[in-house]
């Protein structure tokens, strides 16, 4: 990396309707994981222990569309104290296998999955109120809060994610040339 | 009898007739495109191909060059709006690439790469589409159809038959089938079609020959379109 | 007027007889569905079967014309079909107030059929009656100055199923509203005149006189004719090809309604004109292309063409001269604004999509089938005849250096005269709003929604095409309007109207109005005035025609124009989504039966 920086940058991390592909890609980076850790520190994330976002959060990364209630809950959150949000992954960048379900009304999708698909006839739809209500419609991360870098892939390679942002902790426009750009 | 014009600086010399295109891809240099296919007559549909001559946008498949003509074509300017376009092909319909069987050979993707489009901003329509997997040879998905009309020009001018056609209004166009049903298995389409070859993208597809070439081998990982841009499909 | 009955002949026999009646020529697509619709209120599938039968031709261009043009139907429709004017004039003076008090007492939901499928009731573009709204279409004629009253009225005869014949004829009642006239609504001119002018020369000469007046199109690019006509003139002709005149009458820009009262009050001196026309260019064959919406013109004009023949003014050799020959036949559309581009227009008049030719080549070499072509407006056919009379130097000494002669103004909005007001080229915006009786006006819309937005402090500027070109449409709009709301509607309008063919107004028209409707639902921010500005320079750029290049004059123009209206919508810090969060939960609440806490989205987002 070009510019060493003084203090780090606190990064913190989240999955929403996403399959945790991004978060095990973003450890592919394999042993330059080290060397990020010496320029980033990881706040909330499901890598770490801690529970809210700090408000004085760097950068914030999301992986996964957004679903439910509490998808908008925790994107919502994040967006607030993160200074830079950046979309992760085929799911938060365009919503990805989650959006199949955008092709049928939901009370469809419901009955099918708890009424009258099979295994599961005769199954009432859960009314949990621990349970977050689903969305009409599933939705891409940028189209609920504003999103500033998206890094595309499904999930994106280790090398993309590594050159994306040590070009953005760097200060420069993040690049992913031929081979790296890969929306699959 | 040959002129030239110039293109981003370089000069580029084309025979009276020629599209800027055409002399463009003769002299080896790459403006993107969609629904432009050498073999078939120009449709100046997708956008893609939009240049600035002499100060003015224009598509460049079906402007005739002219000598002297001032043409830019890879300016920021210009790959931005290119950017867009692309985008909005992105959020009309249901792309997504990861499930897509032409994913790294289609050319939809292949071009936003060159393009290096990775910002979202426009919200998706996530428009509800159809699948018509009826034909024993080829299926059909609408879902990423970007209304090219080349599959339509290449059944009528080529193969003779029509099997395709456009149909609705503005946002609601779609590509029909020409059949009663409106199923591909009611018409005459044969999988050694030219219109089985022509689809820049993943809507009319081959029966079982999905996810053959494994990634990393197929067209556009191994070469950017910029340096492939008409590879027939069947080698994609 | 409506039949409403396939009786005794059957789909298929009311297809053959149509089919018939348009020389089994598939060029006529869009009159034969037109006439079967007529008669059979929508288009069975049975009835396309017939007509593939009948043509031959691939089903695919019977259903891609079928489903391009807002007034064919593929499913039924009801007996009744009711389309709501929905032009910014017609919401300024209550039209949804009144679509919402038709529906409630017809139980139908707009854009939907009633259940026991007599009558369905949606929106449609302006229809062309600006000076006498709110309007609306049933059947495709026209009912003009809807009251509540008058609601209520064909809400009884609707319910009665009385047939649309027995209507009071006072609702079919179209005034010409002609306010100022000058040379053309004041000609004096009788049927022949001016053919006779124009016979009194050589066809050489005639097309020197039109260059020498100077006249330039009235239908909005102001193309020079008589250069225009030279082109078609000089146009070779292959084997078998003939030189085919077009007269314009789409007349469908929003705002615009003077064609129609030159076809319903002056139809001889159109039609002398594009006669002249033909004489001066060597044409033989000519069309006159009307809007679907002015269906109740279609039969008088007719009659028209009729007399005109048997007065030897047109067909076989016209005032006597053999090989003066010259024909014209009315092809209607069938609500498509894009129809009105001339090259759209070609293909709807060759049975098509209204799709925008690539051009070059031009329509003047490759036109209605490939044959050299012009296409004009009613009104600049009407200034040839006057042309062809009193002489170019004549004409060209009215109005302006670059604007010879008159134009005619459709004004209507807010002011005490709307209807027709003919003018020399030069006239001030301010002149006009003092004569149609504007007070407090805020801003003028000239030529459309693809015209200009004029603000107060620019009221002395001048129609013409020095200054502000114009189609003809004079939108007046006082200060209790809402300029956003202004621009919003219009935006629907092209997003309505775009034909589809190229990607940036396709897509870019629907992602613009997406963005108007989440500002007026109050969910702007900045991000989104970033976006829509990104758009419009788009759309400007990229697109294929006329109609994607002018979507965006109206944002632009009251951006630049009327900001506080912009910026009073775009009060948010943060971005928000474009839907409602709470209703999004709304099914999944339904479902569930949940009420809780958790079941909604109560605050929102840094908003304090
Ligand atoms: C979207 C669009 C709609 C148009 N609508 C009309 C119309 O309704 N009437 C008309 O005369 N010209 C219309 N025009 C202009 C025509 O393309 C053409 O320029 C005109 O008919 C030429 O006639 P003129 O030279 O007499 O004006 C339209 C153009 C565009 C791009
Ligand atoms: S057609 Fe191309 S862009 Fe669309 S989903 Fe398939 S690979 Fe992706
Ligand atoms: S199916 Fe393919 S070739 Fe045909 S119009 Fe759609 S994108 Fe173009
Ligand atoms: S600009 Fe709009 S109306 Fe014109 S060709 Fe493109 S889609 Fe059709
Ligand atoms: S390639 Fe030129 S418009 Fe599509």
């Amino acid at each position: 990396m070009d510019t060493p920086v003084k203090k780090k940058l606190k990064v913190a991390t989240a999955s929403l309707a996403g399959c945790f592909g991004c978060h095990t890609s973003f450890l592919d980076i394999d042993e330059r994981l080290l060397t990020l850790l010496e320029y980033i520190e990881f706040d909330r994330s499901p890598l770490t222990d801690i529970k809210e976002v700090s408000p004085d959060c760097d950068i914030g990364i999301i992986e996964g569309g957004v679903c439910n209630a509490e998808n908008v809950h925790v994107l919502r959150e994040y967006r607030k104290n993160c200074k830079v949000l950046i979309a992760i992954g085929a799911c938060a960048y365009n919503g990805n296998i989650p959006v199949y379900r955008n092709q049928f009304p939901l009370p469809v999708v419901l009955e099918e999955v708890y009424h009258t698909g099979p295994g599961l006839a005769n199954g009432l739809i859960p009314n949990d109120p621990e349970l977050p209500l689903p969305l009409n419609k599933v939705h891409p991360i940028h189209e609920v809060v504003k999103v500033d870098y998206t890094i595309p892939g499904c999930p994106p390679s280790g090398d993309a994610i590594w050159k994306f942002l040590t070009d953005l902790l760097a200060g420069r426009e993040p690049e992913l040339g031929h081979g790296l750009l890969r929306y699959d | 009898m040959s002129d030239t014009f110039t293109l981003d600086g370089k000069t580029i010399s084309f025979t009276e007739g020629q599209t800027i295109m055409q002399a463009a891809t003769d002299a080896g240099v790459y403006i993107p495109h969609l629904c432009y296919l050498p073999e078939l007559k120009p449709h100046g549909s997708c956008k893609l191909c939009t240049v600035k001559i002499n100060g003015r946008e224009t598509s460049s498949c079906t402007m005739r060059a002219a000598a002297g003509m001032v043409v830019e074509s890879d300016t920021e300017e210009i790959n931005s709006q290119r950017r867009a376009l692309i985008h909005m092909l992105f959020v009309e319909g249901n792309h997504l690439c990861p499930t897509c069987e032409v994913s790294g050979n289609c050319k939809l993707q292949a071009t936003a790469y060159h393009l290096g489009f990775m910002s979202p901003q426009f919200d998706h329509f996530f428009p509800i589409r159809r699948v018509d997997a009826s034909h024993p040879d080829i299926w059909l998905d609408f879902n990423r159809c970007i209304l090219c009309s080349l599959c339509v020009q290449a059944s009528r001018d080529v193969d003779g038959k029509n099997v395709f056609g456009l149909s609705g209004r503005g946002i609601k166009s779609r590509l029909i089938v020409n059949s009663k049903s409106g199923k591909l298995a009611d018409t005459d389409m044969a999988v050694t079609d030219k219109a089985a070859q022509v689809c820049p993208v993943g809507v009319i597809l081959k029966k079982r020959t999905a996810f053959k070439t494994p990634i990393g081998e197929r067209t556009y990982d191994k070469k950017p379109i910029s340096e492939v841009p008409d590879t027939p499909a069947k080698e994609r | 007027m409506n039949t409403n009955s396939i009786q005794p002949e059957g789909i298929t026999g009311v297809v053959d007889r149509v089919v018939a009646r348009w020389r089994h020529d598939p060029t006529c697509m869009v009159q034969i569905l037109r006439e079967v619709q007529e008669t059979c209120d929508w288009l069975p599938p049975e009835a396309i079967d017939r007509t593939q039968e009948l043509l031959g031709v691939p089903r695919t261009s019977i259903e891609g014309v079928a489903h391009f043009y807002s007034f064919f139907y593929t499913q039924p429709r009801g007996l009744y079909r009711i389309l709501v004017s929905d032009n910014i004039t017609d919401r300024m003076l209550g039209n949804m107030a009144l679509l919402d008090r038709l529906c409630q007492s017809l139980w139908v939901e707009p854009g939907k059929v009633s259940e026991d499928g007599l009558v369905s009731v949606d929106t449609t573009s302006d229809t062309g009656m600006g000076d006498q709204g709110p309007a609306l279409l049933v059947n495709n004629y026209a009912v003009t100055r809807l009251s509540e009253a008058r609601v209520d009225e064909i809400v009884d005869l609707v319910r009665g199923k009385v047939p649309l014949a027995q209507w009071p004829a006072d609702y079919f009642k179209v005034e010409d509203n002609v306010r100022r006239a000058d040379i053309m609504l004041g000609h004096a001119l009788k049927p022949g005149d001016a053919l006779r002018a124009a016979w009194g020369r050589a066809p050489a000469a005639m097309l020197e006189e039109i260059k020498r007046s100077n006249l330039r199109g009235r239908g909005g690019a102001g193309f020079t004719t008589g250069l225009k006509w030279e082109a078609c003139r000089n146009a070779p002709l292959k084997a078998g090809q003939q030189r085919i005149v077009v007269c314009n009458a789409d007349e469908g820009e929003p705002g615009t309604f003077k064609d129609r009262v030159l076809l319903a009050s002056h139809a001889d001196l159109v039609f002398e004109g594009m006669t002249v026309a033909a004489y001066a260019v060597g044409a033989t064959r000519g069309f006159l292309y009307l809007r679907g919406e002015y269906r109740h013109l279609l039969d008088s004009l007719n009659g028209v063409l009729e007399r005109r023949r048997q007065e030897g003014l047109l067909g076989k050799g016209i005032l006597g001269v053999p090989g003066a020959d010259f024909d014209i036949e009315i092809h209607l559309g069938a609500g498509a604004y894009i129809c009105g581009e001339e090259s759209a227009l070609i293909e709807s008049l060759e049975g098509k999509r209204g799709t925008p030719r690539n051009r070059p080549p031009f329509p003047v070499t490759n036109g209605y089938q490939d044959q050299p072509t012009i296409v004009n407006n009613v009104e600049t056919f009407a200034a040839a005849a006057l042309i062809a009379v009193h002489g170019g130097d004549w004409y060209a000494s009215i109005g302006t250096k670059q604007s010879a002669g008159t134009k005619i103004l459709s004004v209507s909005g807010d002011c005490e005269r709307p209807g027709l007001y003919e003018y020399p080229f030069g006239v001030t915006v301010r002149q006009v709003l003092e004569d149609c009786g504007a007070r407090d006006t805020q801003a003028v819309q000239v030529s459309g929604p693809s015209g200009v937005c004029v603000g107060a402090g620019e009221f002395d500027r001048r129609i013409g095409f020095e200054d502000i070109p114009t189609a003809g449409a004079f939108m007046v709009f006082d200060q209790s309007r809402d300029m956003f709301e202004v621009a919003r509607n219009f935006v629907h309008f092209f997003q309505h109207e775009s034909c589809g063919f190229c990607t940036p107004c396709r897509v870019g028209t629907s992602l613009l109005k997406n963005m108007m409707d989440k500002l007026h639902k109050g969910l702007g921010s900045r991000f989104d005035f970033a976006e829509i500005e990104q758009l419009n320079q788009l759309l400007k750029a990229t697109s294929h025609c006329g109609l994607g290049h002018t979507a965006c004059n109206p944002v632009l123009d009251t951006v630049a124009k009327f900001r506080p209206a912009y910026d009073q919508r775009l009060r948010r810090q943060d971005f928000m989504p474009a839907f409602d969060l709470d209703m999004a939960l709304a099914e999944a609440r339904q479902m569930t039966g949940r009420q809780d806490s958790g079941a909604h989205f109560k605050t929102e987002f840094g908003e304090g």
